[in-house]
């Protein structure tokens, strides 16, 4: 056999032995990412504007589903398991086949998880204005959800992991870990903190109660926070920013220490929800000390990142997808130093239950997950649907600028009514007595409920124009042709 | 505080799952050559 028809040979069985990427449940998330991100924005835009003129609560018609109490928990729920949830799928789905040179395990499966995820949004959208709530935080929703968020879960978990367990590439990319670590976190979590003794099909008991509940609760709550919308987020970071800025992550070795040290830390600093609560002092001082812990190997996450783009910082300049990307890491960084000194006692006595809370947790999730969901998704939307570049990189501009104008009102606004209520909440008269009453505190800090309604309002008409340039995009990807089918390539048994 | 019966334990089930993972990938060498690693998605699609 000559030398030329062995190589053809060879070729060929290569071939036949690669396939397709799965990429249609990531065009599916993809799509529902960017429509849940502007129903759950609206609902926050709603709510807010709610608590400066009251009357917006409709409780004059008798709709008590459009009231604040039942509209938060459908804002929450929105942004971070609709909106949060498609973003954190989609890019899990895409960075494990192309990292694994692979095609997804199960696609049946991943399906399912791409249609039963959905059905929770649905359920969540018509059971939480209803009313019907277990009032937990981040953990409204009712316990019939709850187990078909838990099959939804460990189908997830069985294709992700089953994709890994079937690569090609005997190296697990450094994003993977942050991804798979996020889904095994979220199921304990999960599991644990719904567990419930029904009563009937709309209600059921906590397992837990009083301060134990609450403990459960803030180990939930807080390793949401830092499961769900860091890990998986800082997964996202690990493959799209090297990708779009065209450069390898600045320290791999450093990826792989602050991995192991941020997924360990995590855990314990769940208790800093619960300072000066009937929670015993020695736990809360852990989740103190941990909290403080944390900043080291979150900030080793940011530094990574941004430390990327050294040598290649013009690359700021023209590129609006990458400063996305790369700014999400500098609000990032802030969130994950805010943080730290909130979960510290006696700023935590001054910070517990005002508005600075609201603050902190909207510079991590507008700043932070908000950011970066963007930059990933106008990094795989032109590409999903066969475009060289989103409709209009104009509008990616215009959006970044509002987007951050936005969070920076937002945020500031609320720094400065925060510290206001904690500090007239604790002044006290000559005698002893309180200086200030609520409704005086409410008054003073009015004028920046108004200022973050502006800054709200900003940042989801970025992310409707973001909407408009997603559905154009998509239009002229459909009418230009079918999808592009994605081959995966060959993988050389030697570099493997 | 009786929860703390359940994350105590819970805990230590973690730690020691974790440490187990992260002896797997080491001794797997899924640490050796990590410059490579770190570029290898660079190259693909």
């Amino acid at each position: 056999m000559s030398a030329i028809t062995a190589d053809a040979l060879s070729r060929a069985h290569s071939d036949a032995q690669t396939g397709i990427y799965n990429d249609k449940v990531v065009r599916q998330f993809s799509v529902m990412a960017v429509v849940w991100g502007v129903v759950g924005m609206l609902v926050g835009v709603t709510i807010a504007a709610q608590m400066i003129w009251p009357a917006l609560n409709l409780g004059q018609f008798g709709l008590e589903w459009f009231s604040f109490g039942r509209l938060r928990p459908l804002h929450t729920n929105a942004v971070i398991f609709a909106f949060g949830g498609c973003v954190l799928f989609a890019t899990s789905y895409y960075v494990v086949q192309r990292t694994c040179q692979t095609r997804l395990f199960l696609g049946p499966l991943a399906a399912f998880t791409f249609w039963g995820w959905q059905l929770v949004i649905v359920l969540a959208a018509i059971t939480l204005p209803l009313g019907l709530t277990s009032g937990k935080e981040y953990a409204e929703l009712i316990w019939p959800i709850d187990i078909l968020i838990t099959a939804v879960w460990v189908s997830y978990a069985v294709v992700f992991f089953g994709t890994l367990a079937t690569r090609k590439i005997k190296h697990i990319y450094v994003a993977n870990w942050f991804f798979g670590a996020f889904i095994l976190a979220v199921a304990l979590l999960h599991v644990v903190n719904s567990a419930a003794v029904p009563t009937s099909f709309w209600h059921a008991y906590s397992a837990y109660a009083g301060v134990q509940d609450a403990m459960i609760q803030w180990w939930y709550g807080h390793n949401a926070v830092g499961f769900f919308l860091t890990a998986g987020f800082l997964g996202i970071m690990y493959y799209f920013i090297p990708k779009q800025a065209e450069r390898p992550i600045y320290s791999y070795r450093l990826s792989i220490v602050h991995f192991w040290a941020l997924i360990f830390t995590y855990m314990w600093a769940g208790p800093h929800h619960l300072h000066y609560t009937a929670l015993p002092d020695w736990t809360q001082s852990i989740g103190m000390v941990f909290s403080l812990i944390l900043l080291a190997p979150s900030w080793g996450g940011m530094i990574n990142g941004i430390m990327t783009l050294s040598g290649a910082w013009h690359k700021l300049r023209d590129d609006p997808i990458l400063r996305f990307l790369i700014v999400s890491l500098s609000f990032y960084g802030m969130s994950t130093f805010e943080g730290p000194m909130m979960a510290i006692k006696t700023v935590n006595a001054l910070s517990h239950y005002t508005d600075w809370t609201i603050g902190h947790v909207h510079s991590g999730a507008l700043g932070w997950v908000g950011l970066i969901s963007m930059g990933a998704l106008y990094f795989l939307i032109p590409r999903l649907f066969g475009q060289k570049k989103m409709y209009s990189v104009p509008a990616i501009e215009l959006h970044f600028w509002i987007a951050c104008v936005g969070i920076v009102l937002y945020i500031a606004a609320m720094w400065i009514a925060g510290v206001t209520q904690g500090l007239m909440w604790r002044a006290l008269a000559e005698d002893g007595t309180l200086a200030y009453t609520f409704s005086e505190s409410v008054r003073a800090t009015y004028p920046f409920y108004a200022i973050r309604l502006v800054g709200g309002a900003m940042y989801f008409s970025g992310m409707c124009i973001m909407a408009w340039n997603v559905w154009m995009t998509v239009r002229m990807g459909l009418k230009a042709g079918p999808v592009p089918q994605v081959r995966i390539p060959a993988v050389d048994p030697v570099h493997a | 505080m009786e929860t703390l019966f359940l994350l105590i334990p819970l805990s230590v089930v973690l730690v020691l799952a974790i440490i187990g993972v992260f002896w797997w990938a080491l001794y797997n060498g899924q640490y050796d050559n990590l410059e490579r690693e770190g570029e290898r998605i660079l190259k693909n699609d």
